[in-house]
C-alpha cells in the first residue's frame, strides 16, 4: 500500500512539474542570456512637448501609456475614424 | 500588456515604398541599409500582383535571439525584439537565421567590412537612455517613448501596414476583411502550402475504420 502511494505521488509530482505551463514573461530582466545594457521602459519618460505631437501619459504609469498608445492604434482604423 | 506586431494588408499595399522612405528618414538609416522593404510577387501581371512591406516581425520566439553567439538580443515588455550594438560582433548568424531577412549590415571601406547589425526597432530605440542623442545615433528614433507608433505604419497612405498591439491590429484587419468580403485568403495554410487555391484547408488525417 505504501509503495503504491509513493508511486502515485511520484507520478503526480512528475506530471505536475512536467506539464506545467512555462513562464512566459518577456521582461528583459528575465532574459537570462542577455548580457548587455538594461533598457528603460517607455512609460518611465515624461510625455513629449506638444510640438512633437506625441501622446500624453502620467510618468511611471504603465496603464496610462498603454491607454494612449491604444488610442493611437485605433486611429489606423479608418472605418472608426469615418464614423466619429 | 501589449505585444507589438506589424501586419501588412496585401489587398491595400500599392508598392509606393513610402514606409521604406519614412523609416530611413525617421531613423536616419545609413546608406545601403534598409530596415524595411516592399516585396512584390507577380509583378506586372494584372490582377495577380501583390505587395507586402517586410521588416523585423519581432518574433515571439525569435531565431536571431537563439543563434546570437554573444547574446546581444533582448525583448522589451511590449514584445519588441531589440539588440545592443555594443555587444554585436557583426558575425551575420542572425541574418541566416531570420526568415524575413531583417538583419542588415552596413558595408563600408574598400574591403567590404561588415559592420554591426542594424534592424527595425519598431521605433523603440535601444538600450541607451530613452530619447537621448546616443540612442538616436545608434538605433534611431524612440517613438514609443514619445507615445507614438512606428513611422512606417503611421504614415502608410492606404493603411496597408498596421503596427501596434497584436490584438488591436488583428481586430482592425478582421473588420476590414468582413466589410470588403475578401482578403483573408492571402494568409493561412492554403496560401502557404495549398494547391494554389485560396482558402484551401490542410488535409484532414485519415479516419481509422
Amino acid at each position: 500500500m505504501r509503495a503504491l502511494l509513493a508511486f502515485l505521488a511520484i507520478v503526480f509530482l512528475s506530471g505536475a512539474l512536467g506539464c506545467g505551463e512555462r513562464e512566459q514573461v518577456v521582461d528583459q530582466q528575465s532574459e537570462k542570456r542577455y548580457q548587455g545594457k538594461r533598457d528603460s521602459v517607455p512609460w518611465e519618460n515624461e510625455s513629449p512637448v506638444a510640438e512633437l505631437r506625441g501622446g500624453k501619459w502620467t510618468k511611471g504609469n504603465e496603464t496610462s501609456w498603454e491607454e494612449q498608445i491604444k488610442q493611437r492604434q485605433l486611429v489606423q482604423n479608418e472605418y472608426k475614424r469615418i464614423e466619429q | 500588456m501589449a505585444r507589438m506586431k506589424f501586419l501588412c494588408d496585401a489587398e491595400r499595399c500599392i508598392e509606393c515604398n513610402g514606409c521604406v522612405t519614412a523609416c530611413k528618414n525617421e531613423n536616419e538609416v545609413p546608406w545601403g541599409v534598409n530596415r524595411r522593404r516592399v516585396v512584390t510577387i507577380n509583378d506586372g501581371v494584372i490582377g495577380a500582383e501583390k505587395s507586402i512591406s517586410v521588416a523585423c516581425m519581432h518574433c515571439s520566439d525569435a531565431p536571431c535571439m537563439a543563434v546570437c553567439p554573444v547574446d546581444c538580443f533582448y525583448r522589451t515588455p511590449d514584445g519588441v525584439v531589440l539588440h545592443d550594438k555594443d555587444l554585436c560582433i557583426g558575425c551575420g548568424y542572425c541574418f541566416y537565421a531570420c526568415p524575413f531577412g531583417a538583419p542588415q549590415f552596413p558595408q563600408a571601406g574598400a574591403f567590404g567590412l561588415r559592420g554591426k547589425m542594424d534592424k527595425c526597432t519598431f521605433c523603440a530605440g535601444g538600450p541607451e537612455a530613452d530619447r537621448s542623442e546616443a540612442e538616436f545615433r545608434k538605433y534611431g528614433r524612440n517613438r514609443l517613448a514619445e507615445g507614438k507608433l512606428p513611422a512606417c505604419a503611421e504614415m502608410c497612405s492606404t493603411k496597408a501596414l498596421l503596427g501596434g498591439d497584436g490584438d488591436v491590429i488583428a481586430d482592425i484587419y478582421r473588420e476590414r476583411v468582413l466589410r470588403r468580403g475578401k482578403g483573408s485568403e492571402v494568409w493561412g495554410w492554403g496560401t502557404a502550402y495549398g494547391p494554389g487555391k485560396p482558402g484551401a484547408q490542410p488535409p484532414q488525417p485519415a479516419r481509422k475504420s
